[in-house]
């Protein structure tokens, strides 16, 4: 017998991280209408730095991975995407492949392509009870941790003077320009913050699976991807609500699809997926004026 | 001379009694082979109003898109307060002094009113004066204040239009520009449009207004000019122009180019 608490936890855990990541590619896709595909390369490399710095206490190597995936992230905008400014979005869709495909490379020549094992957060491998329930530390603090960063950046975008910035450009960024916004400081605390998500989502993924290889955070990049689609590409809030959407769906069809159908559970995502965007092609949350750019 | 009164950054003040605030040689705007405008030529001093009247398509709009830095001109020279302005970055236009008021309005929608306002004083550092003038604003406003919290996008037309320029003026601007303010307005909207631009021009700021409602254009500006395409078929004030023959003809395109100035 399946627990129903159990299953909720399991899709709040899974949807938790899919939604830090949505909204990471969700945050840079809303300023600036990129698609940005080498997000997967800032979870990976804040993974690998989690592994280097294994020896070192938890919190070190923590801030380091942090770090890494901020500098890398401004570092990408700074050379790979500001001089594509105002261009098209399949241009820049493509040039995010490039940049992806390159980090990915560089870290197959670096690292190799064999997997590491790594355990960033050993404190966490041992389960709690909750009443009658056995649940692993692990997925409760990677709850805690993801409803705490979405409230965290609401609260960022909603008081402060650079999300407000941010959301207005997000609409209109001519408009923001005129009134004094200033396009690269926004763009680049929009990539400092998907740095910083990528980074988290890194800690706790790397938790979970215990090992990281060059393609780490494409895997939950597509799927990230899938779920600010269905949200609606370009609303926030629609980017999150897809996250936890697709960790529902995944950990339900893990939950219920008869044993021999649940390699293939992924197929029946992208199923529901295609009939979601069959009836609601711009997603669940469409965003405003789409076709306003920088 | 021009080097010395550059060097002199704080004798600038010297420098605008002399010349006109913004001043306007040659520009062309062209969109491919289409062209917007074609040599244009207009000065506006301090404390002026200006208004620019002609039918859909003369290329009023693009005039103040080229002075606001939001499409490249093919050519020509654009100067405020001294200082060329073309090329320079979009976020650039507001600190310098000018503040647009665009044709459509462009309220963003998905803010509230009270947030479309704190944005309009984003170059600003006085925040706690910024807010005081946002609350002047409610109470001259009240509808607007009992609805500081709700989407801007919810306002009716006419409410929209005051907000963007009350925004607009958030920046504390030398030059305000509005792209067709009356637009799609019923007429007794439009009246509170203009005399809220009287009020603002008794404040000292300098208006550039670009108008189809070629009436309304003429009372309220020191000199209208006539625009169609692309060129300036004729200029004056309201005395000058209005009940003039060849202002109507001028209007829709009949006189001869450079004609009555």
């Amino acid at each position: 017998m399946i627990d129903p608490a159990q299953i909720l936890i399991d899709a709040v855990s899974v949807g938790g991280l899919y939604a830090l990541t949505a909204l990471g590619i969700g945050l840079i896709f809303s300023v600036m209408r990129l698609a940005n595909f080498a997000h997967a390369e800032l979870v990976t490399v804040a993974a690998y730095m989690l592994f280097a710095f294994s020896g070192s206490p938890v919190a070190v190597a923590i801030l380091v991975a942090i770090a890494a995936a901020v500098l890398l992230a401004l570092a990408t905008e700074r050379i790979a995407f500001r001089p594509l400014r105002g261009a098209d979005s399949a241009t820049l869709l493509i040039s995010s492949f490039a940049v992806s495909m390159f980090l990915q490379k560089l870290l197959v020549f670096l690292v190799g392509s064999r997997p590491k094992a790594l355990d960033p957060l050993p404190a966490l491998s041992r389960t709690v009870s909750i009443g009658s329930l056995q649940v692993s530390a692990l997925k409760l603090v990677t709850i805690v941790v993801c409803l705490t960063l979405l409230a965290a950046l609401t609260a960022f975008l909603k008081w402060t003077r650079f999300g407000l910035q941010m959301r207005a450009s997000a609409e209109n960024f001519t408009m923001s320009r005129l009134l004094g916004v200033r396009a690269n400081a926004v763009i680049a605390i929009a990539f400092g913050l998907s740095g910083l998500l990528a980074a988290v989502v890194a800690v706790l993924f790397a938790a979970q699976s215990g090992f990281v290889q060059p393609r780490f955070g494409v895997q939950i990049v597509i799927i990230a991807f899938v779920a600010t689609v269905i949200g609606g590409l370009g609303n926030l809030f629609g980017a999150a609500v897809g996250g936890f959407f697709v960790g529902v769906v995944t950990i339900l069809l893990q939950a219920f699809l008869p044993a021999e159908l649940r390699p293939f559970r992924e197929a029946f995502l992208f199923v529901i997926v295609i009939a979601i965007l069959l009836f609601r092609p711009q997603g669940l949350f469409p965003a405003r004026n789409l076709k306003e750019r920088v | 001379m021009t080097a010395i009164a550059g060097q002199g950054g704080g004798r600038q003040g010297s420098a605008e009694t002399l010349a006109p605030l913004l001043s306007i040689r040659g520009l062309t705007v062209r969109y491919g082979p289409i062209t917007a405008l074609d040599g244009l030529s207009l000065d506006v001093g301090a404390g002026q109003v200006i208004s620019i009247v002609g039918p859909n398509g003369a290329g009023k709009s693009s005039l103040l898109a080229a002075i606001a830095g939001t499409v490249k001109p093919a050519g020509g020279q654009v100067t405020f307060k001294g200082q060329p302005t073309i090329g320079q970055p979009l976020e650039q236009t507001v600190r310098r002094g000018i503040a647009l008021v665009p044709e459509g309005r462009h309220v963003l929608a998905s803010l509230t009113v009270l947030e479309n306002l704190r944005l309009g004083a984003t170059i600003r550092r006085d925040t706690a004066e910024a807010a005081r003038e946002i609350e002047g604003f409610f109470k001259t406003f009240p509808i607007l204040g009992e609805r500081r919290n709700k989407s801007a996008g919810r306002l009716s037309g006419g409410e929209q239009q005051m907000l963007v320029i009350a925004r607009a003026l958030l920046s504390k601007p030398t030059l305000l520009m509005l792209d067709e303010p009356s637009l799609g307005l019923a007429p007794k909207i439009t009246d509170q449009i203009y005399a809220m631009l009287a009020s603002i021009r008794e404040a000292g700021v300098s208006i550039l207004v670009v108008e189809q409602n070629a009436a309304r254009a003429l009372r309220v500006a020191d000199r209208t000019y006539v625009l169609n395409g692309g060129i300036i078929r004729m200029s004056g004030t309201e005395a000058e122009l209005s009940g003039n023959p060849d202002f109507e003809a001028a209007y829709f395109g009949l006189a001869p180019r450079g004609g009555a100035q």
